[in-house]
């Protein structure tokens, strides 16, 4: 006898059904309507006043709806999850908020002559067809290449320590990484001018700022590589030790090389990190209008120099580049960002 | 192995097994911690170039140049000394980084909780890339944004809340406290350090054991319960740890839209001091340096207590 296997369509027991959605859908119009109606009569107008009406009407509503049709915990189970939604609302406004602005204040500027110019021979005033930002490019490359250079090996080997060697002084030195991510930008700054200018007796140059950078780099590259290093499965370097390999070939020959593509995603978040920073930069390169091709000597800028200079003018033409400054910026930590991303997700390295 | 493939005459010579690292592994290893223990050594040798410009002031102020409110150059032609005193300066920090807090932390952590526990599958993943977007604009952008944008924006909100909500006494401030103070630059700071709380959190949440949070629902527990009973005591010490430690690393930011902060007086008195007053800024910067360590001491002391706990 075969049995015959009748066709059953899946049953959800658990979806909601429309007599239980009743009382949260009328919950919703009660709120909707509510909060137009305390719009209208009330002195609370505009955007904004609307905005702090329903964020209040929708937590009480929604706790009386499940205080009523439940308990006093679920009601406050809805008030938190509407806290919660609050919250992040509030999380991604302002960057909607910001990326609008940039853009609306920014892309007027955008040309190819900026790219191609500097702002040597053009006063601050006149329109931003002339000029350009092509010498705080070319600074932003000397510096941040200069500070990978001075921070990706100390930042690896610093992680290596933690992870492979797991020496003495692991926790400490991690302890170490950890106070100095939260180093001040401005200390750094202020370090660098202390022992490169005052004490040393060097000028203004790209050097000096890329020294300040690699200071607030370094922790950065060494935490992702840490965590990077620490997914490497055991296996690997047990393997390797297996073949009698010693430490430092199991280093350089497997784990190096399966970490590669996160070791690069820790370099760039690190770049990302510090492309940005002013205030180390304003204290260490001095800052210059023509395009300086000689980081170890003479007056440099960069881009966050830039904006600063140019906010600091004060001219509606120099806030106008101060603005467009933003964007470039803002287009150049992307860059690196995204391939940050890319990188990591290539070997499923999660950040 | 078999040893009746290959007969040999004599047995070979017994591998003499040692745990003794080879030459080039006690290079490695020297060479490696040389580069585990620069951290140390740059943090010494920042503290140590800060003090050594900036010991003068230490040394002529005393416990004043901590709590005094003047910070005024020497005027030989009218002979008056300098004095130097960051108490406003660093009150004004304290003040920020507490705002910030005060402000940013609940949301952050609301909206981390939200990510991992509330949002749907297709909001998640362009909600968390968004967050991580956030994490990585420079801070200038903030601070730009925070002075035009924004500041406007607080100023028409603090003159509306004085309007209607005057009565109440916290609110009844005068609306131009609300235009480049500390109040301004810790909401702004409250912006900025958002999503990197956020993203900490959601990953100090992400570990909260499962079978725990299972449990909590099997026992009937709703969200919320199962969140102030699971996942607090799991992750409070990572989240405490960030907010701490990212505070006081106090940026330009808040130089664009708020005076009255340690950090925005040493960029604002760089540019025209002269040797003295120099000096007097690499003390304020050792103080600053100083801060941030010993809050991040506490943190970790913090984090330590907390992690066990868990």
């Amino acid at each position: 006898m075969t049995q015959v296997i009748s066709q059953v369509s899946p049953q959800k027991p658990w979806r909601p059904k429309l007599k239980n959605l009743l009382p949260e859908v009328l919950g919703a119009l009660f709120t909707a309507v509510s909060t137009l109606l305390i719009v209208a009569v009330t002195p609370l107008k505009g955007k904004l006043g609307f905005a702090i009406v329903l964020i209040i009407m929708s937590i009480v509503v929604s706790s009386l709806v499940s205080g009523i049709r439940r308990d006093k915990k679920a009601a406050l189970n809805s008030t938190t999850t509407v806290l919660f939604y609050i919250a992040s609302a509030f999380v991604i406004i302002p960057l909607f908020s910001i990326l609008y602005e940039i853009f609306r204040l920014g892309i007027g500027g955008l040309s190819f002559g900026i790219f191609t110019k500097d702002m040597s021979l053009t006063s601050s005033d006149s329109p931003l067809t002339e000029g350009g930002l092509l010498h705080a490019l070319i600074g932003t490359l000397y510096v941040v290449v200069l500070a990978s250079i001075l921070s990706t090996p100390v930042g690896i080997l610093a992680s290596l320590y933690i992870v492979e060697v797991k020496g003495r002084f692991a926790g400490l030195v991690r302890f170490f990484i950890q106070a100095m991510s939260g180093i001040p930008s401005i200390v750094a700054g202020l370090f660098i001018y202390a022992i490169w200018m005052i004490n040393m007796g060097n000028s203004y140059n790209a050097v000096a700022g890329a020294g300040a950078l690699a200071i607030l780099m370094i922790p950065t590259v060494a935490r992702t590589s840490e965590e990077v290093l620490k997914l490497i499965p055991p296996d690997l370097r047990e393997a390797g030790l297996a073949l009698g390999a010693t430490q430092w070939r199991t280093v350089a020959m497997i784990i190096i090389p399966a970490a590669k593509s996160g070791l690069v995603t820790a370099v760039i978040l690190g770049i990302a990190r510090v492309a940005g920073e002013t205030a180390p930069l304003l204290l260490t390169i001095g800052g210059a209008d023509a395009i300086n091709l000689n980081p170890f000597s003479g007056n440099s800028s960069a881009m966050p120099y830039y904006v600063w200079k140019n906010y600091s003018l004060g001219n509606p033409e120099s806030i106008s580049r101060a603005w467009l400054g933003v964007l470039v910026l803002m287009i150049v930590v992307f860059i690196f960002f995204s391939l940050a991303r890319f990188f990591g997700r290539s070997k499923g390295v999660k950040k | 192995v078999s040893t009746s493939a290959v007969p040999s005459k004599t047995p070979p010579v017994a591998r003499v097994i040692t745990t003794k690292p080879r030459f080039s592994d006690k290079v490695f290893r020297a060479v490696v911690t040389a580069g585990g223990l620069s951290s140390l050594v740059i943090l010494a040798v920042i503290a140590f170039f800060l003090v050594y410009n900036g010991f003068g002031v230490f040394k002529s102020e005393g416990l004043s140049f901590f709590t005094g409110f003047e910070w005024v150059d020497a005027q030989p032609d009218v002979g008056t000394a300098a004095s130097y005193g960051i108490g406003a300066m660093l009150y004004g920090t304290l003040l920020t980084g507490f705002l910030a807090v005060l402000f940013g932390v609940p949301i952050a952590v609301g909206a981390a909780l939200f990510l991992s526990y509330y949002a749907p599958e297709w909001l998640k993943k362009p909600m968390v890339i968004v967050v991580d977007v956030m994490a990585a604009i420079p801070s200038i952008v903030y601070g730009l944004w925070g002075y035009f944008v924004f500041m406007p924006h607080a100023e028409y909100w603090a003159k509306l809340i004085h309007k209607y909500l005057g009565f109440i006494p916290f609110f009844d401030m005068p609306a131009n406290a609300f235009s480049r103070s500390p109040f301004i630059a810790g909401l702004v700071l409250a912006i900025m350090i958002i999503p990197i709380v956020t993203s900490v959190s959601r990953e100090v949440f992400a570990q909260t054991p499962l079978d725990r949070i299972q449990a909590a629902y099997a026992l009937g527990a709703t969200k919320w319960s199962m969140i102030k009973a699971v996942v607090f005591p799991y992750g409070a010490g990572g989240a405490v740890y960030t907010v701490l430690n990212l505070v006081y690393d106090i940026r330009i930011e808040v130089l664009l839209s708020a005076g009255g902060n340690v950090a925005s007086m040493i960029v604002n008195k760089f540019g025209e001091a002269d040797a003295p007053e120099l000096k007097a800024l690499m003390a304020a910067g050792f103080v600053l340096f100083l801060v941030t360590l010993i809050v991040n001491f506490i943190a970790n002391i913090i984090i330590n207590r907390t992690a066990r706990k868990g």
